[in-house]
C-alpha cells in the first residue's frame, strides 16, 4: 500500500532487510506526525485569522497587544509577531491549557470525555489522505502524502463524516438540552448535506475516470487537472454544491446550526470548557483547513498554479517545492474564503438548512450528475 | 360647654367655624394654606410681618337701621374692605368672606415677600435652616421667583454669639418678624431680645450685659422662621433633609414632653418640640434636647460582661439565667423602662417570687414648666405594672440590709447604679448582682453579669408621665452591635422560670397582654396622638412630689 | 386591528440567495480595506468633547479660596450615594470667616459615582466639578474613595465671574448713614 512512497523506498533499499517493516513503521509515524502539525498550525493560524479578518471587517485592529516579553523585544520580529497577533495564539492555547478542567457531575462520564477526541481524530486521519505536492522522480509522478490511497477519496469522505459523531456524542453525554439538540441538528444536517458531497465527489469521479483510470485517487484527480482546465471551470456547478456542502459539513456560517449561539447557548459543546473545549475547537478548524485542502485537490487544480498550466518537470525539487508552496497558498485562499463568509452572512434557520439540502442541493447535484453522465458518454 | 359657631365663607365656600379664631387658624380648619411669618398660633399677635394679607368682607347693613343690604338679585351684599387685610389679625365673625385666591393677593404676596429678601443675603448653601425655612418655601411658592434689586445689601453683624452661646444670631437673614420677643415674653418671663435701629438698619438685639439663663430660650431657634436664630449645637452638623423625624417623648423627666428625634443613619443629630396642647404646646426644654448624647458615647455598654470581663452576650444571658435560677431574687426596675418592660418585669417577678424594687430619681425643683423634680419618665409606670404601692424612695438602703443580712442572694438590677444608692463594692461580692442597662456605670463594670440593653432612642413603648397621661414613643435608631433586645432578656429569664416555652412577645402582643391584665389601661395599649390620661385614683393616696406647672395642677386629674 | 404588511415578491436570483450572498461578500471585503476606526487607547488618546462628564472634583477659585460651602446638596442629589460630606465652620480668625461654613471632610466614592453630572448641576457655588479625567483605577476599595486634598488636587482652580463672596464689609463703605 504504501509501496510507492519515494522516501519509503530508499530507505528500504538502504537498510538492513531485518529492519524493514520497522522502518517503514517508524518513518509512517514520522510522517503522521509532520500531517498533525501541519493540520493543527493552519487550524491555530485559522484562529487568528479569523480573528484579524473579522477585525478588518468590522474597522477593528483585532489582537494586537499580546506579547511574549523576550520574544516581543526582538526589534521587527517582534513588532509584526505582536501586531498580527500570533502570540495570542500561544495564549489561547495556553489559557485552554492551564484553566479548570471541570468535569459536569451529570455527564455520562466516558462517553463525554471521549467526544472531543471522537471529532478531532478524524480530521487529523484525513489530513494524511491529502497530497500537498508531487515529486517528479525517475519513476514518473510520486504523491506527497501520507497515505497515497486508490480510494482516498471515498476514504475522506468516509472518515471526514465520521467527525459528525464528535458532536452527536458530546451533546447526548452532555445530559443537558441544549447540547442535546445541538448534537440532533448536527447529525441530521450531516447526513443530509453528506448526500449532496458524495453525488458532487461521484460526478467528479466519473469526469476523471477515463483520463485517469483511478477514478477515486485524490491524487489522480488532482493530477488531472495539471497543464489542463481545472475542474471547478469544467464542472461549475458541481464545484458551488460541493463547496456548499463543505460549508454544512464543517458546521461553518451560514450552517453552523449545531453551536447556533442564539438559540442553543453554545450547541453541543455547551458543557464543555478548558481542555476539552479546545479540542473542539481546534477539531473545528482543522476541519475547516483540510476541507479547503480537499477543495483545492478536486477543484483548484491541487499544486497547479494555474489552469492549463503546471510547475515544469524537470526543475526537479524545485518544482516539488513550488507545487507544495502553491497547494498551501490555495488552502490559505480558501480558509479566508471559509471566513470572509462567516463575517458576511447570517445564520439560516434550521427548518431552511434542511429544505435547501432536501429540496435543492440534492436534486441539483442529481441532474448535475446524469448531465455530466450523458456528457463523458457524449465525448 | 359648646362652641359657638359662626359661618365664614372663605374662597366661595362656607364653613362652620368655632366662634373667636383669627381668619389664618380659620383658614387652616378649611384646609386653605395663608403664607405667615409672624404670627405664631401660642403667641400674642403682631402683625409685622404683612404676608398674611387676605380681602375680607362682612355682610352690608344699612347704618341707620343696621338692617342686612341685600343686592339685587336677592342675595347679600358683602361690604369689602377697600384694602387686603392681615389674616392673623382678624377673628372671625357671623356672614364674614375671605377671598385667598385672587390676583391682588398674589400680588400682594409678592410684594411682601420682595421686599423681604431685599437685604436677605440668600446665604442658604450655608444657612442651617435650609430645608426648613419659611421665606426659602414662601419665597418658592409665593415669591416672584428673581431680584430687580440692583443695588448693595445692607449690611448687618453676623455669626453672634448670644445666651450664653446656645444661640447664633446672624441679622442679615432676620425678617423682623418679632417672635423671638414674643417667645422669650412668654417663656422666659422678661424681655430678651429686642429691636433696635430703625428703617432698613433695623436689627434684632439681645439686652447686652444681661445673662440669659433661661432653660427655655432655644425655643427662639425653632421657632424662628428663617436662619437669624440658628442652635450652635447643631450648627453646621447636618442638613435637615436628611434627617428622619420620629415621635419620642423626653426622658428628661416627668413632664412627658412630645419630640421630634432628629436622626441619620442611626445617629441622632438634634431634639425637638412636637406639638401637644396637653402636655408641651409646643415648647421643650434646654436641657432635655440633649438626653441623646450619653447613648453615643463611651459611656455606652455594648459588650456583656461575666465576672467584669467581656463575653458572648448569648452565654451571659445563659449565665445570668442559671444565677436567678438559683432563688431569694430581688429586682430593681428603673423608671426608664418602658410601661411594657415595667408589665413584664411584675411577671418575671411573680414567676421568680422575687421582690420588686424601684428608685425615685428626684432632684432640683419644678420649674413651673416643662422641667419637673422627677427625673424619670415613666415612675408612674412602675404604680401601674403593680411593681409599686407606694413613693419609693431615693435609694435602695432596705435592699442592700438585705443582701448583708443574706436573705437576698442575687439582685437583678436594670439600668441603676447600685453602687450610688446605697450598697457598696462588698455586697458585690455578698450576693451575685445582675446588671441589665445601656450604660457602662460602676454597677455595670462590678456586677457579677452585665447585659447590655437598647437605650429609650433605640425602643418603642409607652410612658406615663406626671398627668397620668400614657404617651407613646418609636425607635428613632438602631441599638449599636452587640446590644440585646429588651424583651428577648426578660423572656430568656422568664422562660426558664416559669418552665414554660414561649417565644418572644411582639411589642402588640404585650400590649395585648397588658390592657387585658391591667383594668385601667386602653384597649390593646392604642394610644391617641395627644395621649390617653389614665384613671387614676387607685393611686390617689400617692404623694407625688411634682408641683404645678405647665398644664399640670397637683392631685387634680386632668 | 391587524396590520398586514405584505412581503415583497421575490425573483427567482433572489430565492437563490447567491446575488445577496455576493453582495454581502463585497460589503465585508471592501469593509476590510478600509482605515480602522478603534482608537489604540493607550498609545492614542481620545479627544475629549466639551462638556465631558470624567472624574468629580472640588474646585478652587481665583484667590486660591476653596469654593464648597458643605452645603450638601451634592450629597443629597447623588443617585448612587457616592458623595459623602462631613460640613464644618471656618475658623472665626480665618480670612474668610464671612463665609462661615466648609467642609471638614469630602469624600467622594469612585467605585460609586456613574458620573451623571448631577452634582455639578445642582451645586450652589459651582464647587464641583466633572472633569476630564476618566482613567480610574486603584488596588483597593480604598483608595478609590478620594478624600477632599485628592479631590482638591485633581480639581485645580476654576475662576468664576460672578464674585459671589467678595462683598462689603461694613454700611459705611457703602456711604449708608446709620438712622
Amino acid at each position: 500500500m504504501y509501496s510507492n512512497n519515494p522516501i519509503l523506498f530508499a530507505a528500504a533499499d538502504a537498510a538492513v532487510p531485518l529492519w524493514d517493516g520497522v522502518l517503514d513503521v517508524i518513518l509512517m509515524i514520522v510522517f503522521s506526525l509532520i500531517a498533525i502539525v501541519v493540520v493543527m498550525t493552519f487550524a491555530g493560524l485559522s484562529v487568528v485569522a479569523e480573528r484579524k479578518v473579522c477585525a478588518f471587517m468590522q474597522g477593528r485592529y483585532g489582537p494586537n497587544r499580546t506579547a511574549i516579553p523576550w520574544i516581543a523585544a526582538i526589534p521587527g520580529v517582534g513588532t509584526v509577531l505582536r501586531s498580527f497577533g500570533l502570540m495570542q495564539l500561544v495564549a489561547d492555547a495556553l489559557k485552554f491549557l492551564l484553566k479548570e478542567d471541570p468535569l459536569p457531575n451529570h455527564v455520562n462520564k466516558p462517553w463525554y470525555l471521549a467526544a472531543p477526541a471522537i471529532a478531532l481524530t478524524p480530521v487529523l486521519t484525513v489530513a494524511c489522505l491529502i497530497p500537498c505536492g508531487v515529486i517528479y522522480a525517475d519513476s514518473g509522478k510520486i504523491p506527497m502524502s501520507v497515505a497515497d490511497v486508490d480510494l482516498s477519496l471515498i476514504l475522506a469522505l468516509a472518515i471526514g463524516s465520521l467527525g459528525a459523531y464528535g458532536a452527536v456524542i458530546a451533546g447526548w453525554s452532555s445530559n443537558s438540552k441544549y447540547p442535546y439538540f445541538g448534537g440532533v441538528r448536527a447529525s441530521a444536517q450531516m447526513i443530509s448535506y453528506e448526500l449532496t458531497m458524495g453525488i458532487c465527489a461521484l460526478t467528479v469521479a466519473i469526469w476523471v475516470a477515463p483520463v485517469t483510470g483511478k477514478p477515486f485517487s485524490l491524487f489522480a484527480i488532482a493530477d488531472s487537472q495539471s497543464g489542463a482546465m481545472w475542474l471547478c471551470i469544467t464542472q461549475p456547478l458541481t464545484a458551488f454544491l460541493f463547496l456548499v456542502a463543505l460549508f454544512a459539513e464543517t458546521n461553518r456560517l451560514p450552517f453552523d446550526m449545531a453551536e447556533s449561539e442564539t438559540d442553543l447557548v453554545s450547541g453541543f459543546h455547551t458543557e464543555y470548557g478548558s481542555f476539552k473545549f479546545g479540542l473542539f475547537f481546534v477539531g473545528e478548524y482543522g476541519h475547516v483547513a483540510v476541507a479547503s485542502a480537499l477543495f483545492a485537490t478536486l477543484f483548484l487544480g491541487g499544486w497547479n498554479p494555474l489552469p492549463g498550466l503546471s510547475w515544469p518537470a524537470d526543475w526537479g525539487w524545485v518544482s516539488s517545492v513550488l507545487c507544495v508552496l502553491t497547494f498551501l497558498v490555495k488552502v490559505a485562499a480558501m480558509i479566508f474564503f471559509f471566513i470572509w463568509m462567516r463575517w458576511s452572512v447570517p445564520r439560516f434557520r434550521y427548518d431552511q438548512v434542511m429544505r435547501l439540502g432536501w429540496q435543492c442541493l440534492v436534486p441539483l447535484a442529481l441532474a448535475n450528475f446524469v448531465f455530466y453522465i450523458i456528457l463523458r458518454a457524449a465525448m | 360647654m359648646e362652641e359657638k359657631l359662626v359661618t365664614v365663607n372663605i374662597d366661595g365656600v362656607d364653613w362652620k367655624v368655632p366662634c373667636g379664631l383669627n381668619v389664618i387658624e380659620a383658614c387652616k380648619f378649611a384646609g386653605v394654606e395663608i403664607p405667615h411669618f409672624c404670627y405664631h398660633e401660642y403667641l400674642p399677635v403682631a402683625g409685622s410681618c404683612r404676608l398674611c394679607l387676605v380681602s375680607i368682607g362682612t355682610p352690608a347693613r344699612d347704618r341707620a337701621t343696621g338692617e342686612l343690604i341685600k343686592n339685587d338679585d336677592g342675595s347679600q351684599k358683602i361690604a369689602w374692605m377697600p384694602k387686603p387685610a392681615i389674616a392673623c389679625g382678624t377673628k372671625v365673625s357671623e356672614g364674614m368672606h375671605v377671598v385667598t385666591k385672587s390676583e391682588l393677593i398674589d400680588d400682594c404676596r409678592k410684594g411682601v415677600l420682595e421686599f423681604l429678601l431685599l437685604n436677605h443675603p440668600l446665604d442658604c448653601p450655608i444657612c442651617d435652616k435650609a430645608g426648613e425655612c419659611r421665606l426659602q418655601e414662601y419665597a418658592t411658592a409665593y415669591g416672584r421667583g428673581e431680584s430687580r434689586f440692583i443695588e448693595r445689601k445692607n449690611v448687618k453683624p453676623k455669626r453672634r454669639e448670644i445666651a450664653d452661646g446656645k444661640i447664633i444670631l446672624d441679622n442679615e437673614r432676620c425678617i423682623l418678624c418679632s417672635r423671638c420677643i414674643r417667645i422669650s415674653r412668654q417663656l422666659v418671663g422678661r424681655d430678651v431680645f429686642g429691636f433696635t435701629k430703625r428703617g432698613s438698619k433695623n436689627e434684632v438685639a439681645v439686652y447686652p450685659d444681661e445673662p440669659v439663663d433661661s432653660n427655655y430660650i432655644l425655643n427662639v431657634v425653632d421657632n424662628c422662621p428663617v436662619g437669624a436664630l440658628t442652635e450652635k449645637a447643631f450648627r453646621f452638623k447636618m442638613r435637615t433633609w436628611f434627617l428622619k423625624m420620629t415621635r419620642g417623648i423626653s426622658a428628661e423627666s416627668s413632664a412627658g414632653v412630645n419630640t421630634w428625634i432628629w436622626s441619620r443613619e442611626n445617629v441622632i443629630y438634634r431634639i425637638t418640640p412636637r406639638e401637644n396642647r396637653q402636655v408641651n404646646d409646643v415648647w421643650m426644654s434646654d436641657s432635655g434636647r440633649y438626653t441623646f448624647g450619653k447613648f453615643q458615647s463611651a459611656e455606652r455598654l455594648t459588650t456583656a460582661r461575666i465576672d467584669c470581663s467581656e463575653s458572648s452576650a448569648e452565654y451571659a444571658l445563659t449565665r445570668a439565667t442559671e444565677i436567678l435560677n438559683l432563688g431569694s431574687v430581688a429586682i430593681v426596675a428603673s423608671g426608664y423602662q418602658t410601661l411594657e418592660e415595667l408589665f413584664m418585669i411584675r411577671r418575671l417577678a411573680d414567676d421568680l417570687k422575687a421582690q420588686t424594687y424601684m428608685v425615685s430619681h428626684l432632684r432640683g425643683s419644678d420649674d413651673g414648666m416643662l422641667v419637673s423634680i422627677d427625673k424619670t419618665p415613666n415612675l408612674r409606670g412602675g404604680f401601674v405594672a403593680g411593681i409599686l404601692k407606694e413613693y419609693p424612695k431615693a435609694d435602695l438602703a432596705g435592699l442592700a440590709a438585705k443582701v448583708r443580712d443574706g436573705s437576698v442572694k442575687t439582685v437583678l438590677c436594670f439600668h441603676e447604679d447600685l453602687l450610688s444608692l446605697g450598697f457598696d463594692a462588698k455586697d458585690f461580692k455578698r450576693a451575685n448582682i445582675i446588671y441589665c442597662g445601656s450604660l457602662d456605670n460602676t454597677c455595670a463594670r462590678e456586677a457579677k453579669v452585665a447585659l447590655p440593653l437598647p437605650s429609650e432612642f433605640e425602643k418603642s413603648g409607652l410612658w406615663i408621665n406626671r398627668q397620668w397621661r400614657l404617651q407613646a414613643f418609636d425607635k428613632a435608631v438602631d441599638s449599636p452591635a452587640g446590644v440585646l433586645n429588651d424583651f428577648d432578656v426578660l423572656c430568656s429569664f422568664g422562660r426558664t422560670a416559669s418552665g414554660e416555652d414561649f417565644k418572644t412577645p411582639t411589642l402588640q402582643s404585650v400590649r395585648r397582654a397588658m390592657s387585658a391584665a391591667i383594668k385601667i389601661l386602653p384597649e390593646n395599649c392604642e394610644v391617641p396622638a395627644e395621649g390617653a390620661v389614665l384613671d387614676a385614683s387607685e393611686f390617689s393616696g400617692v404623694d407625688f412630689p411634682e408641683t404645678n406647672a405647665l398644664h399640670f395642677t397637683k392631685n387634680v386629674q386632668q | 386591528m391587524s396590520i398586514t404588511v405584505d412581503r415583497k415578491k421575490l425573483s427567482f436570483l433572489e430565492r437563490t440567495y447567491i446575488p445577496q450572498i455576493i453582495g454581502g461578500l463585497y460589503i465585508t471585503f471592501r469593509n476590510m480595506l478600509k482605515s480602522k476606526v478603534t482608537l489604540s487607547y493607550p498609545d492614542q488618546r481620545p479627544t475629549l468633547p466639551p462638556g465631558y462628564r470624567g472624574a468629580p472634583t472640588l474646585v478652587k477659585d481665583g484667590d486660591g479660596r476653596e469654593k464648597c460651602v458643605s452645603c450638601q446638596l451634592c450629597e443629597f442629589i447623588c443617585p448612587s450615594k457616592a458623595i459623602r460630606v462631613t460640613p464644618g465652620a471656618i475658623k472665626a480668625d480665618s480670612k474668610y470667616a464671612f463665609i462661615e461654613k466648609a467642609p471638614q471632610a469630602f469624600e467622594i466614592n469612585m467605585l460609586r459615582c456613574i458620573f451623571c453630572g448631577m452634582c455639578q448641576e445642582v451645586c450652589p457655588e459651582k464647587a464641583i466639578v466633572l472633569q476630564n479625567e476618566f482613567s480610574l483605577a486603584g488596588f483597593s476599595r480604598e483608595e478609590m474613595v478620594r478624600d477632599k486634598a485628592a479631590l482638591y488636587a485633581a480639581g485645580g482652580t476654576m475662576p468664576d465671574k460672578i464674585k459671589k463672596w467678595s462683598r462689603v464689609k461694613s454700611n459705611e463703605e457703602l456711604e449708608r448713614g446709620e438712622h
